[in-house]
């Protein structure tokens, strides 16, 4: 069983129970153990884009800092931070590269922290999941598939955090196909589409749900006019401002029709065999158990 | 031997600071000393008469010369031995006033001291110098062009003209390059074909040049005006006795054949089949079967065969191969359009309706036809800066001419289709060219609308295959979203794909850009560094029709210039090796950079002057110190090196420093210039480049009193010896290794480089290395002595 | 509304401002080549006042009325801009380093007690955090 450090986030323990709990499952049953790090603090999200703000990194370092930790102490060897949310990994992952880049920056939040044991070396690789999948080959998926989601048409959304800017992307921003290759691999059939990178309008479901009604209502028709039948994602935000919010885009927009969004882990541990149970799909709101139920993918 | 030394004092600038008197006393009466002459101005007339006559009326041998640096007058005073009947190599200098007299102005004792070091050295070193020949290579007229597009043609036809032998090389089956999937061309609308085929012609039926199709140069040697090429013919798979006056143009084969292909020279726009003739305008007018495509291998299909009356398919013929020797060589490999497939936010190669520039000049070419095979539409938009001006995609640059050919092309359309609605999205529109400024507004006059805006992604819409455009306007700051029935990508000029093989293969450099870089941007447009190899259109940078002519022409020209000298003297400064050393075990084969060592009928290692370019890298690998560097022999070095350390006093720290002849020698004399201050306690010795410096030298250095030694060289990006600074690197590990053997501290040993542009880091080096030794304990002598090589 | 053309003029203030945001944002506004690639492609231009091409010239012309646009608040970071700019500038550096201007002023353009309880008990702590983080000071 492969050991990696896991970071949850906030979300992921409350509305996204659901990515946590497929996530853990299906790679339980792919041979990698999530093993969530001791006391961590929020990512620090939303990734700080001003060059005089140190203050903003120390959350995100503190949290790459208990890896090492736990290395340090012998409790696990995976020297990587496993991420699910997007923006996490986004911000994580950005920070990671500036104490890299900045050496003086990182001795700065190693002083300010100097209630920790040890600083932080540098040394942890920030991964999202898709990564640690490619790696090991999409193919081990395939092979330990138990229920293929056949005839599934499945969009692919990407959303912002995951690869963009271009040095932190997990693919190019343009062109991106490891979430195609992913859908493939269990069995689905990805479709080619054009608003994959779109944004969904992030943090202002807050307070200007009207941006929010506008993008997600473009994105989920560019999907529907290229036949998905189902939108996938990795992120908590993506996945409420595309699938909760639907009930403000059908009061917008009367042509409106529902389209299932899930978790790419969620259509994984499908796929695996594991069964609902560990899916959570009371928490999607626009229900994906019909859409499943009649391709035969679910009991 | 005999030995004449002559001080000069330079009216003052050298006898005001260093003690020539005292130096004159030091040097009189050494051994093989035959005169010692102080003298005003040595490099004047008269100073020159008196070593002339000193020559004859002494039979001095030999001459050493203590003056300004090297740089100056080197050449005047091997002139002034020439003259006197001795051979000019029997020369050496010592460098009193820009190393000595300028360098330390403020301290006349330590100039002195110096300078009598450096004197010390010369006198050393030229005991054992030889009488070097200069060999005259003599100049023919063959040259060697690549690349048959417009430029390639020009400068052929240039220099078939004048009397040269031109062997002009094509990769493709026909010459002619890009300019023949032209339409017409800005400002003049003339039609490019038009102007190009006689050209075209002219090139075959010229009895001066040799034109090879379907060629690629497989392999090239040589440098200094002599090189040697190997030719591949690739197969037509056309019998070569076939002529088109016996090919009867029936087209039956054509006609018969049952696949097809896009057409490159129709850009895929129209198709051809299996076999061909490339264009209407071939030279040479033959076809030719494309491989990839036919069915003959795979399914043995003869369809062409069957209907040729005279037979003319040859379907396994191989290529063959020849070889040619010329005197110099002309790069016009030409250039490919960028592959918009590389923005995929364009849709290129995705979307039905956008296509790039080289497609749309067929598709304006074919819109008169009855049914031209795609036509345009209502609505046009063409997008400059598509693969230029784009970090995003790594090429910074601006391509020179998209903005030029998008106004034609779209010029072209309106007068073809006056009803279409044109738009030309710009970011800066470059009509920089005589008549082109004047041809913008026409195009504007015509109703086709500029767009200053970058435009962002396209959608196709998935039913009519129409492309929306999402611009914002940045003049009026509207953002516009419109649909267009054609997109055209206004993709900009990068290198051919043959040029990089090519530059590899011929030692050229390249520029940031990615195209060859000349040899001077202001002055030297179409030289290149190497040589007797010359540049001549799109291959150095994008360029239009009319500038790519003129560099043709250019290069041509230079050509011309280069080898009217009939013959030009080889650099006698060059490895050579001691066969009676010389142990055959081959090591020196595989090092030599530029190939130039070679094994003889003798079994011995033989240096083929005509490759040796005078680097000296070669010598570090050698075990037996076998092979050697005229000019700057291994015993040269060693006694120059011995003599300039051994002023050296008890408690006296002294650092030696190898510099390299283009750039560290040049830039101590430059700092002498300026008088700029530091310190003395070292002594500079000139060498070609930092790989002549040893390991053995290194470490005779330190037995023979250096406290520090400091190898100096050019930058690494530029170096005249781009290899320079790896082997530098390996023989400084190796003697680190030498002195670490034996307990000495290993940075005692630099590497560094210096350049003109920055003469306060040499200052600086030197000063710090000063302070440096002083912190370093003495090294005993015994260790010293152990250090020695020569005593092994 | 006066919406009559006013001549601006070119002030010492106004470079200081252009420093004050290019050490913030870290880019070189000045390199901006204004080919509006970032504001062809950005989600978001309909809802602003001022397209982002327009806010980088602004900026370079040292004009702090920009600070008073809904443009950067619009502006949701998602580097659209970022991966095209054919400069290679962040133009999503310089659209929070003019937020940041007004937050540090103490100024947040959120007020979370205001908003309506349904839609806050709907929403991910993500989307709460992160407009947090973004919207105020």
């Amino acid at each position: 069983m492969k050991r990696i450090p896991y970071y949850p986030g906030c979300t992921l323990k409350t509305s996204a129970k659901n990515l946590e709990n497929s996530a853990i499952a299906s790679a339980k049953a792919l041979g990698i153990e999530m093993v969530e790090i001791p006391d961590w603090v929020c990512c620090g999200v939303v990734a700080s884009l001003t060059s005089d703000d140190l203050m903003r990194h120390i959350a995100p370092v503190r949290n790459m800092l208990r890896v090492e930790q736990m290395c340090k102490r012998g409790e696990i060897e995976d020297s990587r931070l496993l991420t699910l949310c997007s923006m996490c990994f986004n911000t994580l992952q950005r920070s990671n590269f500036r104490m890299r880049e900045n050496p003086e920056d990182l001795e700065s939040i190693n002083n300010i922290m100097y209630l920790e044991a040890g600083d932080y070396g540098g040394t942890t690789e920030v991964v999202h999941l898709l990564q640690i999948l490619d790696e090991m080959g999409f193919e081990k998926i395939t092979e330990k598939i138990t229920n293929p989601l056949k005839g599934l048409k499945v969009a692919s959304y990407y959303g912002c955090m995951l690869t963009r800017p271009k040095d932190i992307g997990i693919d190019t921003p343009e062109n991106p196909t490891i979430m195609e290759r992913f859908t493939e691999a269990i069995g689905s059939e990805p479709i080619d589409w054009q608003a994959h990178s779109l944004c969904c309008g992030s943090y202002h479901t807050v307070n200007n749900i009207e941006i929010v009604v506008k993008l997600a209502y473009e994105i989920i028709k560019n999907a529907k006019n290229h036949g998905a039948e189902a939108i996938i994602t990795s992120c908590p935000l993506c996945a409420f401002n595309l699938d909760d919010r639907q009930k403000d885009i059908a009061e917008k927009y009367i042509d409106f029709e529902p389209m299932p969004v899930l978790y790419f882990t969620q259509l994984m541990a499908i796929a695996l065999g594991l069964g609902e149970e560990v899916c959570g799909f009371d928490q999607n709101y626009t229900d994906p158990r019909p859409l499943l139920r009649k391709k035969g993918l679910l009991k | 031997m005999k030995i004449g030394v002559y001080l000069c004092q330079c009216g003052g600038n050298i006898s005001n600071t260093v003690d020539l008197e005292a130096i004159q006393k030091h040097i009189e009466g050494g051994d093989e000393i035959a005169v010692v002459r102080q003298e005003s101005h040595l490099c004047s007339g008269a100073g020159q008469k008196a070593i002339i006559e000193d020559i004859g009326a002494f039979g001095l041998d030999r001459v050493v010369i203590a003056s300004c640096s090297p740089q100056f007058h080197e050449k005047t005073f091997r002139g002034a031995l020439s003259r006197a009947g001795l051979n000019p190599y029997m020369l050496e200098i010592a460098n009193f006033r820009e190393h000595c007299s300028w360098a330390h102005k403020d301290n006349p004792e330590a100039a002195t001291i110096k300078a009598t070091d450096l004197l010390d050295a010369s006198v050393g070193k030229v005991r054992h110098n030889v009488p070097l020949e200069e060999k005259m290579m003599k100049l023919g007229d063959d040259v060697l062009v690549i690349g048959g597009g417009i430029a390639g043609i020009q400068t052929a036809l240039d220099l078939a003209d004048s009397g040269k032998n031109v062997t002009l090389v094509e990769k493709q089956p026909t010459i002619g390059g890009n300019m023949t999937i032209l339409t017409k061309t800005f400002p003049t609308e003339d039609c490019a074909s038009c102007i190009l085929s006689p050209k075209m012609a002219e090139v075959q039926g010229h009895k001066r040049i040799n034109l090879i199709v379907d060629g690629e140069i497989e392999s090239i040697k040589g440098h200094r005006l002599h090189f040697e090429a190997k030719i591949k013919h690739k197969p037509r798979y056309i019998s070569p006795e076939i002529n088109m006056d016996e090919c009867i143009g029936c087209a039956q084969c054509e006609e018969a054949c049952p696949v097809s292909a896009p057409n490159h020279w129709e850009q895929g726009v129209v198709k051809r089949k299996a076999i061909f003739i490339p264009a209407p305008h071939a030279i040479p007018y033959k076809y030719i079967i494309d491989k990839e495509i036919c069915l003959h291998d795979s399914e043995g299909c003869t369809a062409c065969f069957d209907v040729c009356p005279q037979k003319a398919m040859v379907f396994d013929q191989e290529p063959e191969y020849s070889n040619v020797a010329v005197d110099a060589v002309v790069v016009a490999t030409g250039y490919d359009i960028f592959d918009a497939r590389e923005k995929p936010v364009f849709g290129y190669g995705e979307f039905e309706n956008v296509v790039n520039g080289l497609e749309m000049e067929r598709i304006v070419d074919h819109i008169n036809e009855k049914n031209p095979p795609r036509d345009v539409g209502k609505r046009v938009a063409f997008i400059q800066c598509v693969g230029s001006r784009d970090e995003q995609v790594g090429r910074e640059y601006c391509s020179r001419v998209c903005c030029m050919y998008s106004t034609k092309l779209a010029s072209l359309l309106k007068q073809a289709r006056p009803e279409t609605d044109i738009y030309i999205f710009y970011t800066d529109l470059r009509a920089f060219g005589k008549g082109f400024e004047e041809y913008y507004k026409r195009a504007q006059k015509m109703g086709i609308k500029f767009i200053r805006g970058k435009p962002a992604e396209f959608k196709e819409d998935p039913k009519t295959k129409m492309v929306t455009v999402l611009v914002e306007d940045t003049l009026s700051r509207d953002i516009i979203e419109a649909e267009f029935d054609l997109v055209v990508l206004a993709a900009g000029l990068t290198p051919s794909k043959s040029t990089e093989k090519i530059a590899e293969q011929l030692k050229l450099a390249v520029s940031d850009d990615g195209f060859l870089k000349e040899a001077h941007p202001k002055y030297r447009p179409v030289d290149t560094l190497v040589e007797g190899v010359f540049l001549a259109g799109t291959v150095q940078g994008p360029k239009d029709i009319p500038d790519t002519v003129a560099q043709g022409s250019a290069a041509a020209g230079r050509v011309i210039a280069t080898l009217a000298k009939g013959e030009f003297a080889v650099d006698p400064m060059l490895a050579f090796v001691h066969d009676d050393k010389c142990t055959a075990c081959g090591e020196c084969y595989e090092v030599c950079p530029v190939n130039a060592i070679a094994e003889n009928s003798d079994g011995k290692a033989e240096i083929k002057e005509t490759l040796c370019v005078g680097c000296g890298a070669c010598l570090g690998a050698c075990s037996e110190e076998a092979i050697d560097l005229n000019g700057f022999t291994n015993i040269q070095l060693y006694s120059a090196v011995e003599a300039a350390l051994a002023g050296k006093k008890p408690g006296e720290k002294r650092a030696l420093v190898f510099g390299d002849s283009n750039c560290t020698y040049r830039v101590a004399d430059a700092a002498g210039v300026r008088k700029m201050k530091y310190a003395n306690d070292n002594r500079v010795l000139m060498v070609p480049s930092s790989c002549r410096v040893t390991p053995n030298l290194v470490a005779f250095a330190f037995a023979k009193g250096a406290d520090i030694v400091l190898i100096g060289d050019c930058p690494e990006k530029g170096n005249k010896f781009e290899w320079a600074h790896d082997f530098a690197k390996k023989y400084i590990e190796q003697a680190k290794q030498i002195l670490a053997d034996k307990g000495i501290e290993t940075d005692r040993i630099i590497f560094d480089d210096f350049t003109a542009s920055n003469l306060p880091k040499f200052v600086n080096t030197l000063n710090s290395i000063s302070e440096q030794m002083k912190k370093l304990p003495n090294i005993d002598p015994g260790k010293r002595a152990e250090l020695n090589p020569l005593e092994k | 509304m006066d919406d009559r053309i006013k001549k601006i003029k070119l002030t010492d203030r106004g470079v200081e401002f252009l420093r004050q945001v290019e050490e913030i944002s870290g880019e070189a506004i000045t390199v901006c080549e204004q080919c509006g690639t970032c504001s062809g492609g950005c989600p978001f231009v309909e809802e602003m006042d001022i397209t982002p091409s327009q806010i980088m010239r602004k900026v370079m012309l040292g004009q702090e009325e920009v600070l008073h646009s809904r443009t950067m608040w619009i502006c949701a970071s998602c580097f659209t801009c970022t991966v095209r700019c054919p400069r290679k500038l962040d133009v999503s550096k310089v659209a929070e380093a003019l937020r940041q201007i007004r937050l540090r002023e103490a100024i947040d353009a959120i007020d979370i007690s205001k908003l309506p309880k349904e839609e806050v008990d709907r929403m991910p702590t993500i989307a709460l955090v992160s407009a947090c983080r973004k919207l105020t000071g």
